[in-house]
């Protein structure tokens, strides 16, 4: 999948899980930057990723992530 | 497939693009609908987790602000678990709406079941709870001990028994609380492989022993069981149970199956409420059999055994049986003349339903929407203890447009999957069964009662309109040959003169200049209907055309097709000079539906013959005709005069 291709749809999961319309998702976007993004809210984006993306994570993968540039590296290195 | 029937709650219609943002406005509207019945209706659709917790965020919203919520009941559960429950109340809670009860959820801390239960001063017992969730998973079970070891497999089936009696005894303790209490889904990880069944002390052996002594102290008793168990054997247990989503964040389950557990608890809380429903309307034409009686026959339609959709239609009756044996009151909505309905019933010896078994049985050519609330006020109950099962998806949507109370279970193409589907949505939920239960079908004399209609139900012009049908006509043609020659001799209802023709004698119409001839297609927002209506003119005169054949399909009865089709008529005939048209209605067994066609689209009754036959006439140019909320395609004819435009819209 072209990384343009996954930034595009992420950005839909983005505004799914946040209920927000507004989010602009970019690479170095982290939880850092939004409010609603807890430990709660992770889960639930990461879970949306995987059914969204039709991937799984295992937890260290989970564990390694520090911004939306290594879910997507992720996204591309598992998706077809 | 069925795995994705449940995950996905496919009985439900798939939720409107913009449901997010109808959420985020829900309480900023001005509308005439109650801001209650507002939030029911987001919450009816089958909504994934997200859109869950969106209609969540809404309702919390409309809490907080102390907004009347009527005609919605409050409900406060307690929730206690050994597992993350951030991730189900928030479902629970939207889940609820879909079920009329505005759901408060109090929650223990993670791990605090015992204390919680126990402690008279906890937050659970401070709340006063109607109800309190016991929500322990296998993990939270002293399971563990020897294998083969048959004292100690009986040891912990008792001390699994006894946690679990012991919190629901604390939580009873100082109130009248209702227990939920939750069967538990075994792990699919086997030990020895099949004999972990057989061998006493294998956590499968032990789980299910322990599943079967809690639901015997269930029965009788004032407590509920959620029998998650079965619950997670039916969508399959290697799915049910994922290690990493526990593992990451303690998810008792996948987060996949969140709306369909949620759905599950729901029903229960509703069912304490009284807030099951109580009878099933059925349509008969593609639901109960397969075909369409009036034109198939009883020859032509299938329920009989041994044949695959026989047997489909089958399973629809045997179910639809079974409910009434548990009280549920079974009635019928079909478009059909009464008597041509009810031959099946009385004729057919493969019908396992009976005209004794329905208690009100509707068959006419009113919209459903009005027969089903001349149902509702025939057994005086509410719209909201109604479920509708009709195969067609205009009917369905017309009555849940126009009685947002009725349950309209989607269908999924097959019907062989019609009745797993009405099972799996769960309508008729039941936490007891009583002598009641059985007089209730007696109650209701089931004597396939047909009750008259009152007033309209309002809507439906905005309903047609919402439809976006294209109407196409087209002269015969080659390629529609075929089902030309098909509706000539196999329709039977809609069909004023029941003239049977050869489809050589359809292509000598086709290529007869003086005959007038159209094929009638319609598509709507829900697809393409493909032809639907087929009309033939023959000049009687060099001034008038005789309408020698006019039928249509009865599926797209009540769309004001007719009067798109007399409009089309009267176009071609003024393009042609032509300034009367003539019909006649040819009375039969099965055409009784068109006995008023002519006179209801305006034509002067001319005389009636020996045979009952009548004779209509029209002035073609003082006749006018409304048109219909539809888009008119018009293509193919030969230009009749030299201003004839294509592709007209009206």
């Amino acid at each position: 999948m072209e990384i343009g291709e996954i930034y595009k749809k992420l950005n839909t999961v983005f505004e799914d899980v946040f209920d927000d319309d507004t989010i602009v998702v970019r690479p170095e976007l982290s939880a850092d930057d939004v409010d609603a993004w807890d430990s709660l809210t992770h889960i639930r984006l990461l879970l949306t990723v995987e059914s969204t993306f039709n991937v799984k994570f295992s937890a260290s993968e989970i564990g390694k992530l520090k911004n939306v540039e290594g879910l997507a590296e992720l996204i591309r290195s598992k998706a077809n | 497939m069925s795995l994705d029937l449940l995950r996905s709650l496919s009985w439900l219609p798939e939720p409107l693009p913009d449901f997010s943002a109808r959420c985020r406005a829900v309480l900023d509207q001005d509308s005439e609908t109650a801001l209650g019945l507002r939030l029911q209706s987001l919450a009816s659709f089958a909504l994934n987790e997200n859109q869950l917790n969106h209609l969540a965020r809404a309702i919390a919203k409309a809490q907080n602000s102390h907004a009347a919520l009527k005609p919605l009941v409050p409900f406060r559960l307690g929730i206690l678990s050994n597992s993350t429950l951030d991730f189900i109340v928030p479902a629970l809670v939207a889940t609820a709406a879909r079920y009329g009860i505005v759901l408060e959820c109090i929650k223990a801390d993670y791990d605090q079941a015992v204390q919680e239960a126990l402690s008279p001063d906890s937050t659970m017992h401070r709340a006063m709870p109607e109800a309190v969730l016991v929500a322990v998973d296998y993990r939270a079970l002293p399971l563990r001990c020897n294998k083969g070891d048959a004292a100690e497999a009986d040891r912990a089936v008792s001390q699994s028994l006894a946690y679990i009696e012991t919190l629901r005894a604390g939580l009873k303790a100082n109130g009248k609380t209702v227990c939920i209490l939750q069967t538990i889904a075994p792990p699919p990880e086997r030990l020895f492989g099949s004999f972990d069944r057989a061998l006493p002390g294998t956590t499968a052996n032990i789980i299910q022993r322990l599943n079967l002594r809690l639901a015997e102290t269930i029965f009788g008793s004032a407590d509920i069981l959620l029998d998650v168990a079965s619950l997670a054997e039916t969508v399959g247990l290697a799915d049910w149970h994922s290690p990493t989503e526990w593992n990451l964040a303690k998810l008792p389950f996948s987060h996949r199956f969140l709306p369909l557990y949620a759905d599950h608890l729901a029903r229960l809380l509703a069912a304490l409420r009284g807030k099951s429903r109580r009878v099933l309307v059925l349509d008969l034409d593609n639901t109960v059999w397969g075909g369409v009686i009036g034109d198939d026959g009883l020859e032509g339609i299938q329920c009989a055994q041994g044949d695959a959709t026989g047997e489909a239609h089958r399973s629809v009756q045997r179910l639809a049986l079974e409910l009434r044996e548990r009280g549920v009151v079974l009635a019928v909505s079909s478009k059909n003349d009464d008597e041509t309905a009810r031959l099946p019933f009385r004729k057919h010896p493969e019908m396992l339903l009976q005209e004794e078994h329905i208690a009100v049985f509707q068959a006419n050519w009113n919209d459903k929407a009005t027969n089903i609330a001349a149902i509702a006020k025939e057994l005086s109950l509410g719209l909201d203890s109604i479920v509708f099962l009709d195969d067609n998806p205009v009917e369905r949507n017309l009555v849940r447009q126009l009685l947002p109370a009725v349950a309209v279970p989607e269908l999924p193409a097959d019907p062989a999957l019609y009745a797993r589907t009405l099972a799996a949505a769960g309508y008729f939920e039941s936490i007891s069964f009583s002598e009641e239960d059985v007089a209730r079908a007696r109650f209701y004399q089931d004597n396939a009662k047909r009750v008259g209609l009152e007033q309209k139900v309002g809507g439906l012009d905005a309903y047609l309109s919402s439809l976006q049908m294209e109407i196409t006509f087209q002269p015969f043609d080659e390629i529609g040959r075929a089902r030309i020659t098909q509706l000539i001799n196999k329709s039977n209802q809609y069909n004023l003169t029941t003239k049977r023709y050869t489809e050589p004698e359809v292509a000598a119409a086709q290529h007869d200049p003086q005959c007038f001839t159209l094929q009638v297609r319609l598509s709507d927002s829900f697809g393409d209907n493909g032809m639907i209506s087929v009309i033939i003119c023959r000049p009687q005169s060099h001034f008038a055309w005789e309408i020698d054949t006019w039928l249509m399909s009865c599926r797209v009865l009540g769309r004001r097709v007719e009067q798109m089709v007399l409009r089309e008529i009267l176009e071609h005939a003024r393009r042609n000079g032509i300034r009367k048209l003539t019909g006649a209605y040819r009375p039969t067994d099965r055409n009784k539906l068109v006995e008023d066609h002519y006179s209801k689209l305006g034509f002067t009754l001319l005389g009636t013959a020996a045979d009952a036959t009548t004779t209509w006439e029209l002035d073609v140019d003082a006749a006018v005709i409304e048109a219909a909320p539809m888009t008119v395609r018009s293509i193919g004819f030969m230009q009749e005069t030299s201003d004839l435009a294509n592709d007209r819209v009206s």
